[in-house]
């Protein structure tokens, strides 16, 4: 039992777990069509099921999953894998029957219905089955009240409320100006550009994979993978010192994690050049500016030319350079996290000089 | 012969009650038709009533269908009315001030009987914003934001992001140690805008000769706590915000989300 537990701290690495996720998101997309079979799918709940209660008999996991506020968390890890699973299975049905030349599911069910009974009565019972929950919730789980507010008593982590906590994992990797102003700002605005910059006509209202590779691809990928997945690690995974602890592993105040992250202008000019750092921040970042210019400057028109050229032609320039844009800021979090992992990089570009650091 | 005598079969008592209640003059008054048991009554019950009217007459059949709409978007909806409700009522015992703020909560808990207003404002809130990510991942998955309903997508991400600020301001009122410090490592994001942080890039660019414009006093986090530190100012100003400026942008917004969704064609569905 202990070493059941043990290993399942050890796979509670951020490296692992994040590489898990992505790797769990290629084989639920490459392999989609057995994903989606209903054994799959309840054999998923019935795992998070035995796992959450196997788990509930270890008193740091119970410490950290009864927490009140991390309650909504656990049901988020439910809902967002059943509904991964059904969109899937959803989209794998329409995608049969698209393939056999026959139309979505959602074509047939195209006849009308009265508002009034099909959708009032749906609508009340929605209602009461909320308040239901809600008032078992209310009287089940008290909400949490800690100590009096004081400014002199940091706790130790301190997390911003959770749906927040997967900017926070940012930090690790970004600056703020990054990580809480910039990075955040993308995300909205890319949200709010995607109507806009996909020009692909199909799949207008109706559940397909087939007809929207990509779309739903890097969707899943930013939403479960990268929102989502980081929140679970930040809420249950991440401890005191923002250490990382596996869910069975008790909150040692006193872990030690060896922190050596070094600047990519130390790699250069100290261990490469065997030169001191010059002086002047531009010299003395000059590579990582460049670097960093080439990766949203260079790479996006190369790209147009070589590898995403099918994109290119089909978006037209302005679409193609706002999603390879807005892509790439995506992807700068994965990025900086393997370098990081790889090559213990702290900064690509680092300016403290102008709080500008990259 | 004499005539058959025929005996009209007395209705039930309530029946009676029943049609006698809806031919007052009062119960003509409030509903114009008769109950929506033929097609008639059905288009007249969504035309003359001012809640139902949102709704279209007849909707598509997958509007109806769990298996389509995952009902997401409605259940946020209710859970917005159920926080309105809850909050409004936690309103009558909170004052928002360093004085009373945690007291107020404490005797909340322990003087008012089987109190879960509290509870069901906290949970509700959560829930919420489960929801509404929900929805988004539904409308995303069967492709609804596609024209014409691009507005109302964007529409719907503004009032993402605002569930969010309402739950983030609404997090700080029970002013206990997990309050102000979610609040203050959430905050102190804003002390990093660039150009407008006082430790954001490009601030030291922000000045006069010898006088920096941006510094601890007057930058973006400062404007949004009241203060250079998580306090009465800012406990004053995430009151306002969460209980009068964003419930109204928002219910703005919902008027016109709902108001899209009919006007761009009703529920989605295939072209």
């Amino acid at each position: 039992m202990d070493a059941l537990k043990s290993f399942i701290d050890l796979f509670a690495d951020p490296r692992l777990f994040f590489l898990t996720t992505v790797v769990a998101l290629v084989l639920i997309v490459w392999k989609r069509e057995t994903f989606a079979s209903d054994r799959w799918g309840w054999g998923l709940m019935g795992f998070l099921v035995v796992f959450f209660g196997f788990g509930l008999f270890d008193e740091n996991f119970k410490l950290i999953i009864g927490k009140p506020d991390n309650v909504p968390i656990v049901a988020l890890i439910f809902l967002l894998l059943f509904f991964t699973w059904f969109s899937m299975r959803e989209a794998v049905r329409n995608d049969r029957r698209l393939s056999a030349g026959e139309p979505p599911i959602e074509k047939d069910e195209e006849d009308r219905v009265w508002t009034w009974p099909d959708l009032v009565y749906t609508e009340l019972i929605a209602m009461v089955l909320c308040t239901v929950i809600l008032i078992v919730w209310s009287i089940g789980l008290e909400a949490p009240l800690e100590q009096p507010a004081n400014n002199a008593n940091t706790p130790n982590p301190s997390k911003a409320p959770w749906y927040f906590l997967g900017l926070q994992e940012m930090l690790v990797y970004f600056d703020p100006w990054l990580a809480g102003v910039v990075l955040p700002s993308l995300i909205i605005v890319g949200l709010m550009a995607i109507p806009y910059i996909d020009n692909n006509p199909k799949g207008n209202g109706y559940y397909t994979f087939n007809e929207r590779r990509a779309e739903v691809t890097i969707f899943l990928f930013g939403f479960v993978v990268l929102w989502s997945s980081l929140i679970i690690l930040g809420t249950f995974l991440r401890g005191p010192n923002w250490n990382f602890f596996g869910p069975f592993e008790y909150w040692d105040i006193h872990k030690l994690e060896a922190l050596t992250n070094v600047q990519l202008s130390e790699y250069i000019w100290v261990r490469w050049l065997g030169m001191a750092l010059p002086g002047n921040w531009l010299v003395r970042e000059i590579f990582g500016i460049i670097l960093t210019i080439v990766y949203i400057g260079v790479l996006p028109v190369a790209l147009a030319k070589k590898g995403l050229t099918g994109y290119y032609e089909k978006l037209g320039p302005t679409r193609y350079y706002v999603t390879v844009l807005l892509f790439l800021s995506m992807m700068s979090l994965p990025v900086k996290m393997l370098t990081r992992w790889l090559f213990n990089l702290k900064y690509v570009v680092s300016i403290p000089e102008f709080f500008f650091n990259i | 012969m004499a005539d058959t005598k025929t005996i009209e079969p007395k209705s039930p008592a309530l029946v009676r009650a029943w049609d006698w209640i809806t031919e007052t003059q009062i119960w003509t008054s409030i509903f114009r038709h008769s109950a929506p048991i033929n097609d008639r009554n059905r288009v007249l019950v969504m035309l003359s009533n001012v809640f139902l009217h949102m709704h279209p007459v007849r909707l598509r059949k997958s509007g109806v269908r769990l298996r389509y709409t995952w009902c997401m978007g409605g259940m946020s909806f209710f859970l917005f009315l159920v926080l309105t409700f809850t909050g409004l009522l936690l309103m009558f015992y909170y004052r928002p001030t360093l004085e009373y703020a945690y007291s107020d909560i404490v005797g909340l808990r322990e003087h008012v009987p089987l109190g879960i207003m509290r509870e069901m404002h906290r949970w509700g809130a959560h829930a919420m914003v489960i929801t509404v990510w929900l929805h988004m991942f539904r409308v995303f998955m069967t492709g609804s934001y596609k024209p014409p309903r691009e507005f109302n997508w964007n529409v719907g991400v503004i009032m993402l992001v605002l569930t969010l600020l309402l739950s983030f301001t609404g997090y700080l009122l029970p002013w206990d140690q997990l309050a102000i410090w979610a609040i203050t490592v959430g905050s102190n994001m804003a002390r990093a805008t660039p150009f407008l942080g006082h430790e954001g890039p490009g601030a030291s660019l922000m000045a006069l000769g010898d006088v920096q414009l941006v510094h601890a006093a007057d930058d973006a986090r400062f404007a949004l706590l009241g203060g250079t530190f998580v306090g009465e100012g800012a406990l004053l100003r995430f009151y306002v915000l969460h209980c009068v400026a964003l419930p109204l942008v928002i219910g703005f917004l919902m008027a016109v989300h709902f108001w899209r969704v009919r006007k761009d064609g009703g529920i989605s569905g295939p072209l």
